[in-house]
């Protein structure tokens, strides 16, 4: 008997999440450290980990969804009745949303970067070497680029938080179920109806939760770094007060 | 080709766009077309495979599904996205043309006063290549069509899809008596609500996108307006001045003698 190869898997989706890493990426120099960190971990841990492994865990979903009935369509209406959105979609979603407050910060360096081009060709300096170098800086994260940044980092956990609720409402306990019971039409009576692998799924959806919240985390002390160090500026700009110099001391020791 | 080359070759025509411009790229690309490519078409990867009638009756579940869904979503929505990204295709054609006639004029300049000039004729042609051209005259008429065209095309098909699917809800049953179906059978579509879901995010995407487009054309209008009227006074604005600034330094340099 003739063996089969393996249905070779899509690039396209491969391709896509690569081009969005591309553009995701470019923000990343603008970054603090701790945002560094943060995008590696949605990149290797949440993006990689649903592209390779959770898309197969899922793959089969709606045509492994048995129930105990021959009727036509009552599989169909039971798989929607208990499943309104795929866990897939709803991560692919929660990434998309998440990663794009980082264009926020993007699109403010290109706007300063263009201000300073403007700047230095009014002021007649228009060597393109100095033009050049205004590309490749690294913008300070200072001034209005700072609200910027806190801001997108608020957005980024308003988005992760929101999701997470919305996977406890639709699936409760964030446990995958082996069996529903499911009475709507066309089904002739309660029939019963059973998820293909349920603990594969509740085992991925615990990680993908788990790693939700180390970026929650990782997004907080951002902030908190970020609100220390503008702190720790505005101390050492406000002269050398007793208390400005102790509080200085205090935070050089943390 | 497919969608990032198609990304690869509106990021090119993006240079010359607005600050709007360039949000609507992003929006595009990254609520549109990668919302598409990652999770919408998997979702309606079984949409004629799991759609099911309550008949033994060959044929019926064919020429339901047909009746039903004469194009797809997914195919509806890639047809936008190629239509809405075409009339981008248009600016950069323009600025290609403009910067031809520029190399032709700077090569003629060249070959009649020699290569006199502190900068070489091939960093010439690469500055002029890297230029940002402001949006005046002939590419402001181009640009203004280019986002007029987008505008009516995203709203073509918006109620295209309106129309053909009733409304953007998917049902979840649909009775259908077409020939070779014995009688009104009910057939049942997959994924309904999820199908519904992303209907609706798709529209608001497009929605977006519309309004960004709707303040582009605003934008272009007030510029235009208030060029107009600071060139009425005799003042140049602050742009022609630094574009004059930087187009008369070219063949002016290459006047000038070692």
């Amino acid at each position: 008997m003739p063996l089969t190869p393996p249905a070779e898997p899509d690039p396209e989706p491969k391709m896509n999440w690569a081009s969005f890493y591309a553009v995701i990426s470019g923000v990343n120099r603008h970054s603090t450290g701790i945002g560094r960190i943060w995008l590696s971990v949605l990149f290797i841990f949440r993006i990689l980990v649903l592209v390779v492994a959770a898309e197969s865990v899922w793959g089969d979903e709606k045509s492994g969804f048995t129930c105990n009935t021959q009727q036509p369509g009552c599989n169909s209406v039971c798989y929607d009745h208990f499943f309104p959105i795929s866990h897939i979609r709803l991560w692919a979603l929660q990434l998309i949303l998440v990663s794009t407050p980082a264009l926020l910060v993007a699109m403010h360096v290109a706007h300063r970067r263009h201000v300073d081009k403007r700047i230095y060709k009014l002021s007649g300096r228009t060597n393109p070497k100095d033009l050049e170098q205004i590309k490749s800086q690294k913008m300070k994260i200072t001034g209005a680029l700072w609200w910027t940044y806190v801001i997108s980092l608020f957005f980024r956990v308003i988005f992760e938080v929101t999701f997470m609720y919305l996977f406890y409402m639709i699936y409760p306990g964030y446990k995958m179920i082996r069996l529903v019971k499911c009475d709507s039409y066309p089904c002739p009576n309660t029939v019963d109806c059973f998820v293909s692998r349920p603990t594969e799924k509740t085992v991925f959806t615990v990680f993908m939760l788990a790693v939700s919240g180390v970026c929650i985390l990782l997004n907080i002390a951002e902030v908190v770094f970020l609100v220390g160090k503008a702190c720790s500026k505005h101390l050492h700009d406000a002269g050398d007060t007793s208390m400005g110099a102790w509080i200085q001391q205090k935070l050089r020791l943390l | 080709m497919s969608w990032p080359a198609l990304y690869a070759q509106l990021v090119g025509a993006n240079r010359h766009s607005t600050s709007l411009g360039k949000i609507w790229l992003s929006v595009l690309f990254i609520f549109r077309v990668m919302v598409l490519m990652v999770a919408a078409e998997t979702v309606w990867g079984d949409e004629q495979s799991d759609f099911v009638c309550n008949t033994l009756q060959p044929g019926c579940e064919n020429v339901c599904y047909d009746q039903f869904f004469p194009v797809s979503h997914i195919r509806l929505w890639c047809l936008q996205l190629v239509f809405v990204a075409a009339p981008t295709l248009l600016v950069s054609m323009y600025v290609a043309y403009r910067n031809h006639g520029d190399k032709k004029k700077l090569l003629q300049i060249s070959s009649r006063t020699g290569f006199l000039s502190s900068k070489s004729p091939e960093e010439e042609l690469e500055a002029l290549k890297r230029r940002r051209l402001p949006i005046t005259g002939p590419l402001w008429w181009t640009y203004f069509i280019s986002v007029v065209a987008k505008l009516l095309i995203e709203v073509g098909f918006m109620y295209a899809l309106y129309v053909v699917y009733d409304g953007f809800q998917m049902p979840r049953l649909v009775q259908c008596d077409q020939w070779p179906c014995p009688n009104l059978v009910d057939c049942f579509i997959s994924r309904p609500t999820e199908k519904t879901i992303f209907t609706v995010f798709m529209a608001t995407a497009s929605s977006i996108c519309m309004v960004l487009n709707g303040a582009e054309l605003a934008y272009l209008v007030t510029k235009a307006i208030t060029r107009s009227l600071s060139r009425k006074d005799g003042r140049p604005t602050s742009r022609e001045k630094t574009w004059r600034g930087t187009n008369e330094r070219s063949p002016g340099s290459l006047r000038r003698c070692n």
